[in-house]
């Protein structure tokens, strides 16, 4: 009898599991239903969303770039003696003393130019080449064993040492900068992309074999996709990597045109001291336009592949 | 549970009450004869291992971890061969679910059911509407257009369940599917297999190491010794399908449930 009563109680309490379970699944789906329906209104919010959500993005930006320039005035007019104050002219002075100077904004404008497209090209080119690079090695262990040493020596080989003998054999136009750029910019772009091919877990792999996919399927369907985080993460820090190469380039390459790096050099030897600091604050902006581009584009196009904003 | 097992008798019953009904005279989906299996690192994995597994049977493999169960999985799936005897697969299609879902977090649910489709080559309208009806059966209608990473462990699941029944198959494997999964996802997942395995009609291994799992939703279950595994017991189970959950509270589950315990700790 209390066995019974026993097998009872427990049949109930089956039961409330079983409507347990249906509660916990149906708060799940409500759960992902809730993430969908608040994700979708901040979309759909339009112009005004994303406004405010890039200004909430570079709200740390302006608030940094507002302390450097405190800092740079108190060292200017605090630290410095009016004697010294050459050393680093206050940012205004730099400014009044150059943006309305034809002799100095035009050619600077120019030589900007020509390493802005020093460095997309060396990017385009290390982007191609890199990931080139990182496919071939995943197809084969072999290739892997033979090329990986390659990339390694490119990443630690001292560029400096290298750059004068990259003008002797080249000469010193775009090209020469062109192969610096490169050179300095590939490897991340070789170790993210392969690192990014190689992250497919290997049941992910299984699957693709138990359905005989083809090589070339199991690489667009599955390797290269699961790389695309990777391979913008490579993109990122080849960027930042190209615009440094496309100024190293400039910096040893005096000879022929002169890029934003050669102009560096020149006013440093001269003590200019307003226009370097100009020149200085167009590369730095360079830089972190660059960067940001990459980080955006990362950002929406990885963002969409996934479904859901991770970063 | 103590008491159960207590009262488990030495040999077990043979089928009486309507006993799933699998012709023996009609040839196995999937046989395994004197299968073993040497890794290249020396381990003897498998030895002896007889196995038929024939249409609408559900037959699950219990063992104690590192028995060799995934490795028997994996030869079933010819994704691993074997060192010594023969695997005979009668199945044009051959499904396998793996451990983790195992989805393309960059493709929809609709689109990682898809898939299997697209590898084979099937066209794109006739592959969309049968991923469709895949998920529907699923129950993730509604869900085609999410991606893995807005979904639970379950409804995950639930996806690569879809993925491995859109291509029809006549031979199911199952690595140890439920694992990651939380108690009551779990016993909602039994149901739903139990439910899908009885619409569909495949031949099914199930790998686990939950006993109670494996009585639950198996037609037959085999007990595998440590490694090297070997089949050390093989139980037919009593109930027809549908079963319902409160199977699991009847003083015949328990009993089996405590005999096969007995077994695989007797040969762990």
């Amino acid at each position: 009898m209390s066995q019974n009563l026993a097998l009872k109680a427990r049949s109930a309490g089956t039961d409330a599991t079983a409507a347990e379970a249906t509660a916990v699944d149906a708060a799940a789906s409500t759960e992902t239903t809730t993430a969908t329906m608040a994700a979708r209104p901040a979309r759909s919010k339009g112009t005004g969303g994303i406004v405010r959500a890039a200004w909430s993005r570079a709200l740390p930006i302006v608030a940094a770039l507002l302390g450097i320039i405190a800092v740079w005035y108190a060292v200017s007019y605090l630290l410095l003696s009016e004697s010294r104050r050459f050393l680093l002219p206050p940012p205004h002075q730099v400014l009044a003393e150059t943006i309305g100077n034809d002799k100095i904004i035009g050619p600077m404008i120019a030589a900007l130019g020509q390493t802005i497209t020093v460095a997309l090209i060396g990017l385009a080119i290390a982007v191609v080449i890199g990931m080139g690079w990182a496919i071939v090695m995943s197809q084969w262990t072999m290739a892997e064993k033979i090329l990986y040493p390659y990339a390694v020596i490119l990443q630690t080989i001292p560029i400096l040492a290298l750059t004068p003998l990259i003008g002797i054999w080249m000469g010193y136009g775009l090209p020469a900068r062109i192969v610096v750029c490169v050179i300095i910019a590939v490897f991340p772009m070789i170790s993210n992309t392969l690192f990014g091919l190689q992250s497919a877990t290997p049941a992910a792999h299984d699957l693709f074999t138990l359905q005989k996919a083809t090589k070339w399927q199991r690489m667009t369907k599955l390797m290269l996709p699961a790389a695309i985080p990777s391979i913008f993460t490579g993109l990122r820090q080849s960027a930042g990597l190209a615009v440094i190469g496309a100024i190293v380039g400039d910096f040893f390459f005096q000879q022929g045109s002169q890029g934003i790096g050669g102009l560096l050099r020149t006013y440093t030897l001269r003590l200019n001291m307003e226009p370097l600091f100009l020149a200085i604050i167009f590369t730095a902006l360079f830089g972190v336009i660059v960067f940001s581009i990459f980080a955006a584009l990362d950002r929406v196009v990885v963002g969409r592949l996934f479904g859901v904003a991770t970063r | 549970m103590s008491t159960v097992a207590a009262t488990t008798p030495t040999t077990m019953p043979t089928a009486t009450t309507s006993a799933p009904t699998v012709d023996a005279t009609v040839e196995p989906t999937l046989a395994f004869h004197d299968v073993a299996k040497v890794f290249a690192t020396g381990t003897r994995a498998l030895e002896d291992v007889s196995i038929d597994v024939r249409p609408g049977e559900f037959v699950s493999v219990v063992g104690p971890s590192g028995c060799g169960k995934s490795t028997l999985l994996r030869l079933a799936a010819g994704l691993d061969a074997a060192t010594e005897g023969d695997i005979d697969v009668r199945a044009d299609t051959t499904s396998f679910v793996f451990q983790e879902a195992t989805l393309l977090e960059w493709r929809t649910a609709q689109r990682n059911v898809e898939l299997v489709g697209e590898l084979a080559g099937v066209g794109a309208a006739e592959r969309r509407r049968r991923a469709a009806e895949t998920l529907e059966l699923v129950g993730l209608k509604g869900f085609e257009n999410q991606h893995p990473r807005a979904l639970s462990g379950g409804m995950r699941m639930r996806v690569s369940i879809a993925r491995a029944l859109v291509a029809e198959p006549q031979l199911a494997l199952f690595d140890e599917p439920f694992g990651a999964l939380d108690e009551i996802t779990r016993l909602k997942m039994q149901t739903e297999l139990q439910r899908l395995f009885q619409l569909k009609g495949f031949a099914a291994m199930f790998i686990t190491h939950s006993i109670s799992e494996a009585v639950y939703l198996s037609s037959r279950v085999l007990v595998m010794s440590g490694r090297p595994g070997r089949i050390v017991d093989d139980i037919e189970l009593p109930w027809s399908y549908p079963r319902s959950p409160e199977l699991r509270y009847e003083p015949e589950f328990g009993r089996i449930v405590g005999h096969l315990s007995h077994a695989l700790e007797a040969h762990s």
